[in-house]
């Protein structure tokens, strides 16, 4: 199996090189064909593995294939770790990216940089399975970097315009802040166990459990705790959880199938894969999952929230993205791994699909975002408006469809725990709920229904987008519709990912849902009953009340509501804060350093001021130096004296 | 009957004197180059002394090398004296301070 999981990490890297190194000279169809290949290939195969291992014709696979450095005892290693949780992963970044590659043909048709835009997708795609597929901390690292680099390289993908680079900058930056605390906690990892290896970390978990650090003076720190924790951070800056989310709306700067592959359904989320990856790390630390639900309650009710007054239809979609990624989080604070990464999967089908049919939108509208200028597009466009239609339907939590699922076991997952937090949780993820539909309709109708706001040019080149952008669309409808039908029951109670994600007994919130009901339709019998969907029902009609019968409203409710608007529409101030705060005060410390440190100490102090001093003495010195013969002379004669004196005097 | 020393007391008399006229002439610098023959003088006056009172003939030796020494001296200073003055077109002390720092 070796030479197969080589292959799937390989063949997108080995593409991604020819065209960015030969792009100009394999011209575009050899560029796109490529790429397209190579990811099509990768996709078979990791549908291949999780088919194998799903059916127990693939045993899970951890070895590894290259030695890289050994330091100071510890292996750095390559290798592989393949099991039922890595396959699903896989499959899903390597499906998603492919439709995405497929799509791309048609929405970057016109663009100066296509072969380049293919080589960097296809970089990505190699970054994304090196990260999930690793057995090591290390490799972890390594495709969490490069995912950073590939996500900050596309977000500047128009790099002449000055929004994009600034967005960029951003989100690098950002990023740096999370990464920062996740090396810490792989330094912790190696400090405290020596290994780089999963297996042997988690084999050390029992030994570290009762161990405390001293970080200050007479404090005692759990090392778990302190080890999550970091690990955590660096997943909130990846899976953007605040306060680390401010990047994620702005990156919405880069080119479409991008916000659709990187920043809505894979790259994101390999905070929450990765938190599930090193669940029996943070099974031993109940600090480290309450934080994480506290943290991810945060981001999915507030940062929803923000989705209501967005007037981007990108953008709507991006803080759509941040709310479901906090759901996530709550799930693995709520030790629902399985959830979560359930969640993960059907979300990045739908999520996938909402943003290309956003871009299918977007290329009809000639580049224009503003959902104020759309309405009515349904009659122009039907496959993109019931394609979009069924992704909302899944983002809302449609009984049956499979956001329901996934999202109804997060919600059931957070009301059975019994953390500190939980009960916040719980208030958070189910008004969430409300405003998910809220925000999801809001979108729908204003671009779709309605009156027909464009002006009369653009009304008159509104056409359905062509086949290589419909057919992604159809293709990510399907599994956003079907999957949780197909794979809810093995996936969430049927232990589908097995040893994978461990969670301990008092933990498993997931096992005491499951004893109610069996089966997809007990699911939806249960959900239809359930407060989550009746709350999202209220949510589409107060969509379709604000929005289609009195369009009149949400101004009057702005207005009247003058504080709170603004609130939502600065963000909570959260970008006036980096801004004014954490920026102005770096550059004010900058500043200082500059000014005091490097010109006054370093420069003027040590060295003009040695130079200076040298001048000064010197300066000084050559006025004993007057020309006049006598005065040396005088000088010899004081000095023989003085030296006789002594001689003379000491014997 | 004259002893060692009123020898050593005329050539410490001499001595002293050819430093206070290294010292207090400011203005000629062949007046500089009297005084130190008359220092080499001075000593030589010790070496005869001694040589005298310690009755070995190394000292006069000494006093031969001196005053050949001295001669030597005395043309190449004067010799140095004809082209500063032919350079700077002045002999006087105060004025040769082309040295200072």
């Amino acid at each position: 199996m070796q030479q197969v999981y080589l292959t799937i990490v390989l063949a997108p890297l080995l593409a991604a090189v020819i065209v960015g190194l030969f792009g100009k000279r394999i011209g575009r169809a050899a560029a796109h064909w490529a790429t397209i290949l190579a990811v099509g290939l990768s996709c078979a195969l990791s549908l291949y593995t999780l088919v194998g291992l799903t059916l127990g014709t693939v045993e899970p696979w951890n070895e590894n294939v290259y030695r890289w450095a050994t330091v100071g005892g510890v292996h750095m290693q390559i290798g592989f770790l393949v099991d039922r949780l890595t396959a699903t992963m896989m499959a899903t970044v390597t499906f998603v990216s492919w439709m995405v590659h497929i799509y791309t043909v048609g929405y970057m048709r016109d663009d100066p940089g296509y072969q380049r835009f293919f080589s960097y997708i296809s970089l990505f795609t190699f970054a994304m399975l090196m990260l999930v597929m690793s057995n090591n901390f290390l490799q972890l690292f390594f495709g969490w970097e490069a995912v950073g680099v590939v996500s900050y390289l596309l977000i500047g993908f128009w790099f002449k315009r000055p929004t994009a680079i600034v967005a960029n900058m951003k989100a690098f930056l950002v990023n740096r802040v999370g990464d920062f605390g996740f090396l810490l906690g792989i330094a912790a990892i190696v400090m405290y166990t020596g290994s780089l290896d999963y297996q042997e970390v988690f084999s050390h978990v029992p030994r570290l459990s009762g161990q405390t650090m001293e970080i200050f003076q007479g404090s005692a720190w759990s090392v778990i705790s302190i080890i999550c924790i970091l690990l955590f951070i660096g997943a909130m800056g990846k899976s953007a959880q605040v306060p680390l989310h401010v990047w994620l709306p702005d990156s919405m700067e880069g080119p479409t199938p991008i916000s659709a592959l990187i920043h809505a359904a894979t790259m994101v989320t390999a905070g929450i894969f990765m938190v599930a990856r090193m669940s029996p790390l943070f099974e031993a630390s109940e600090t480290a999952l309450s934080f994480i639900l506290v943290i991810g309650a945060t981001t999915a009710f507030f940062m929803g929230l923000l989705g209501l007054v967005q007037n981007d239809i990108k953008r709507v979609v991006a803080y759509s993205t941040l709310s479901q990624l906090g759901y996530m989080t709550v799930a693995l604070g709520a030790s629902a791994y399985t959830g979560a990464i359930f969640h993960l999967m059907t979300h990045a089908f739908f999520k996938a699909l909402l943003f290309l049919a956003a871009g299918s939108v977007i290329i009809a509208m000639h580049h224009e975002q503003d959902m104020r200028k759309m309405g009515g597009l349904r009659k122009y466009m039907p496959v993109t408006y019931w394609t979009c239609l069924l992704g909302t339907l899944a983002l809302i939590g449609a009984p049956g469809f499979s956001g329901f699922f996934s999202k109804d076991a997060i919600i059931e997952a957070v009301h059975a725990s019994t953390l500190p937090g939980a009960g916040y949780a719980y208030a958070a993820v189910l008004s969430g709920v409300f405003v998910t539909a809220l925000y999801s309709f809001r979108l729908l109708f204003l671009t779709f229904h309605g009156k027909e706001r464009m002006d009369e040019h653009t009304r008159e080149h509104l056409h359905e987008s062509p086949l290589v952008v419909t057919v992604p669309l159809v293709l990510l409808a399907i599994p956003s519709v079907v999957i949780g039908w197909l794979t809810e029951d093995s996936f969430l109670f049927g232990g589908f990912l097995g040893d994978a994600v461990q969670v301990l007994p008092g933990h498993d919130v997931l096992a005491e849902f499951g004893e109610h009901f069996h089966g997809p339709v007990g699911f939806v019998q249960h959900g239809l009953v359930g407060p989550a969907f009746w709350l999202a029902l209220a949510g589409t009609i107060a969509a379709w009340f604000l929005y289609l019968k009195r369009p009149d409203l949400p101004g009057v409710l702005a207005d009247k509501f003058s504080v709170l608007y603004r609130l939502l529409v600065n963000k909570y101030y959260f970008d006036d804060f980096n801004e004014k705060v954490l920026a102005a005060g770096s550059r004010g410390l900058g500043r200082v350093l500059w000014r005091t440190g490097d010109e006054k100490i370093i420069d003027g102090a040590l060295v003009n001021g040695s130079a200076r001093v040298v001048n000064m003495t010197a300066g000084v010195v050559r006025h004993f130096q007057s020309g006049y013969l006598y005065h040396y002379a005088f000088a010899m004669i004081i000095g023989l004296t003085m030296l006789l004196g002594w001689v003379l005097l000491t014997e | 009957m004259i002893g060692l020393a009123h020898y050593l007391t005329l050539s410490g008399i001499l001595f002293l004197l050819a430093v206070a006229g290294i010292f207090i002439n400011r203005r000629n610098v062949i007046l500089l180059l009297m005084c130190i023959e008359l220092m080499l003088l001075a000593v030589n006056f010790n070496f005869v002394a001694f040589s005298r009172f310690l009755n070995n003939l190394d000292g006069q030796i000494f006093v031969f090398f001196i005053l050949t020494v001295a001669a030597a001296e005395a043309a190449i200073g004067l010799a140095i004296l004809v082209v500063l003055f032919r350079s700077k077109n002045t002999i006087n002390v105060e004025e040769l301070n082309s040295m200072k720092g």
